[in-house]
């Protein structure tokens, strides 16, 4: 391994600006990659934060006796999908709607607003069907007036979201794609420029194993340096931005370190195809 | 050691290079594989280091044959063998020492064994002090001490040699056949492709003469069927 090592090291010395170029683009094409990734990450903390408000609304028809009010609630608290229920009395919403509209306190009198029962539902548990679902149950009892949950305005947030994720898989397995031929083809000029070694190599009895070890170990290192390279200029970026544009949050350093390694192991694969393919030629 | 029986090898272009050759080459054996250029030596030797199989027929080599041998097997058999080349084919950016170490190196020989290995051949070729020497450093004739010495330095059973001394003055090319004469001598085999006839006359070897790959004459069956 150590002899793979220093033949890859060796590959470094002897074309230094074509190795440079080849761990800047792959560092670019990681960067364009950790950049799109940045976006949806805050985009889905933002969404996450826009869908932990999601909230349904049953209200109460007037006159309507506790007890069945609050059986309702106990069968509500029974789905699977509540994370929470809460009733809330004709009162404590009048009170809420006080505290909340001070300068029109005096507008509100009792007896104005209905009493509601308002739930929650478990995280990930939030999409427009399960939404729907639930206001459908609510809908059945006949003392529930109306049930709000603003339908609209779940469903566009949910396409908002499963746009952003299908534009990033694809941007994502695009650049990987992009990464990878550029691995491919370095490694097929590493290949060439060094047929005459390897033809020695052969000659002397080397396995295609060993042959091939230094390749994949040069594919590797440019990766690794190229997804450390990207990692180093999406976070000038991110501090860039966060500096002069918007706030947003970092990759947590798991997903940081799982980019990099992404980076190792697309340089590795890219050079794998690539050196199974052309050592048959030399 | 080295067995051909009824050997063809037929290209895809190019039509037949040999044509049903038969002959067996003994352990510690020297002979000449002689004939015009395209007579089919190269391949001969080829087909001995399995860079090529034959069309039919087959070529035993140390015990193996080229029917029956997996890809896999193919490297530990070269590793028994030592191959030089009319172009010497060493490593331009490595010095001599690190050529030979190199052959070492790429077979999984343990690192400490490495280096006196490599200083052994280099006294036995005559080279120890150009060992740190860079290829362009050093004549035609030493050049093809060096790949002798990497050839060798596996201990193989016998060198293949293509046309050794065909880039290579007179006197080179006399210093050059009397290594391969001391390696022959100590015990390992050698089959030596050369057009130069003045090389062959001047000893009593086996000769195996090819023309549009056949082979037409055999030294040692011809001195069998007088005997």
């Amino acid at each position: 391994m150590s002899l793979a090592f220093r033949e890859a090291l060796r590959a470094f010395r002897r074309a230094p600006v074509l190795s440079a170029l080849s761990v800047t683009t792959i560092a670019f094409s990681l960067f364009a990659f950790g950049l799109f990734g940045l976006v949806a990450l805050n985009l889905r903390t933002a969404l996450q934060q826009v869908e932990d408000r999601v909230e349904i609304r049953a209200f109460i028809a007037q006159g309507t006796a506790p007890e069945a009010t609050s059986a309702a609630v106990g069968d509500a608290a029974s789905f699977p999908e509540i994370a929470s229920v809460k009733l809330v009395t004709e009162e404590q919403a009048l009170e809420r709607a006080r505290n909340e509209l001070g300068e029109f306190e005096g507008v509100f009198e009792s007896g104005i607003l209905p009493a509601s029962i308002e739930l929650r539902l478990k995280p990930g548990l939030r999409d427009p069907a399960t939404v729907a679902t639930v206001a459908r149950r609510l809908e059945a009892y006949d003392f529930v007036d109306d049930v709000r949950y603003g339908e609209e305005w779940v469903e566009r947030l949910y396409r908002v979201r499963n746009v952003a994720t299908a534009a990033g898989v694809a941007l994502g397995i695009t650049f990987a794609m992009v990464a990878l031929i550029i691995i491919g083809s370095t490694i097929r000029m590493a290949v060439l420029a060094r047929s005459r070694e390897i033809q020695i190599m052969r000659l002397v009895g080397a396995t295609d194993s060993f042959i091939r070890a230094p390749f994949l170990v040069e594919g590797f290192l440019k990766g690794l340096l190229g997804g450390l390279m990207a990692l180093a200029l999406t976070w000038v970026t991110f501090r860039v931005v966060g500096q002069y544009v918007v706030q947003a949050s970092w990759f947590a350093p798991s997903l940081a370190a799982a980019g990099v390694a992404a980076g190792a192991l697309i340089g590795l694969l890219g050079s794998a195809f690539s050196v199974g393919r052309h050592l048959k030629h030399v | 050691m080295i067995r051909f029986s009824h050997v063809t090898k037929s290209y895809a272009r190019g039509g037949p290079a040999l044509e049903d050759v038969s002959f067996h080459l003994n352990r510690g054996e020297f002979a000449f594989l002689t004939g015009p250029s395209g007579a089919g030596k190269s391949t001969i030797l080829k087909l001995v280091y399995i860079s090529e199989r034959p069309t039919s027929g087959e070529v035993r080599v140390d015990g193996k044959s080229s029917v029956t041998l997996t890809p896999q097997e193919i490297p530990k058999l070269r590793r028994r063998l030592g191959v030089v080349f009319q172009d010497f084919r060493l490593l331009e950016d490595r010095t001599a020492e690190q050529n030979i170490a190199f052959a070492l190196e790429v077979t999984g020989a343990v690192a400490s064994s490495i280096g006196p290995k490599v200083a052994r051949v280099l006294t036995q070729v005559g080279l120890a002090a150009k060992a740190t020497a860079l290829p362009h450093e050093l004549s035609g004739g030493e050049q093809q001490r060096v790949a002798i010495a990497r050839a060798l330095v596996n201990d193989p059973l016998v060198l293949l040699a293509d046309e050794p001394t065909g880039n290579l003055d007179e006197r080179s090319t006399r210093g050059i056949f009397q290594l391969l004469r001391d390696i022959n001598a100590s015990g390992t085999a050698v089959m030596m492709a050369t057009h130069d006839l003045a090389l062959v006359r001047s000893t009593d070897f086996r000769t195996l003469e090819m023309n549009r790959g056949a082979l037409v004459f055999d030294s040692a069956a011809d001195r069998e069927e007088q005997a």
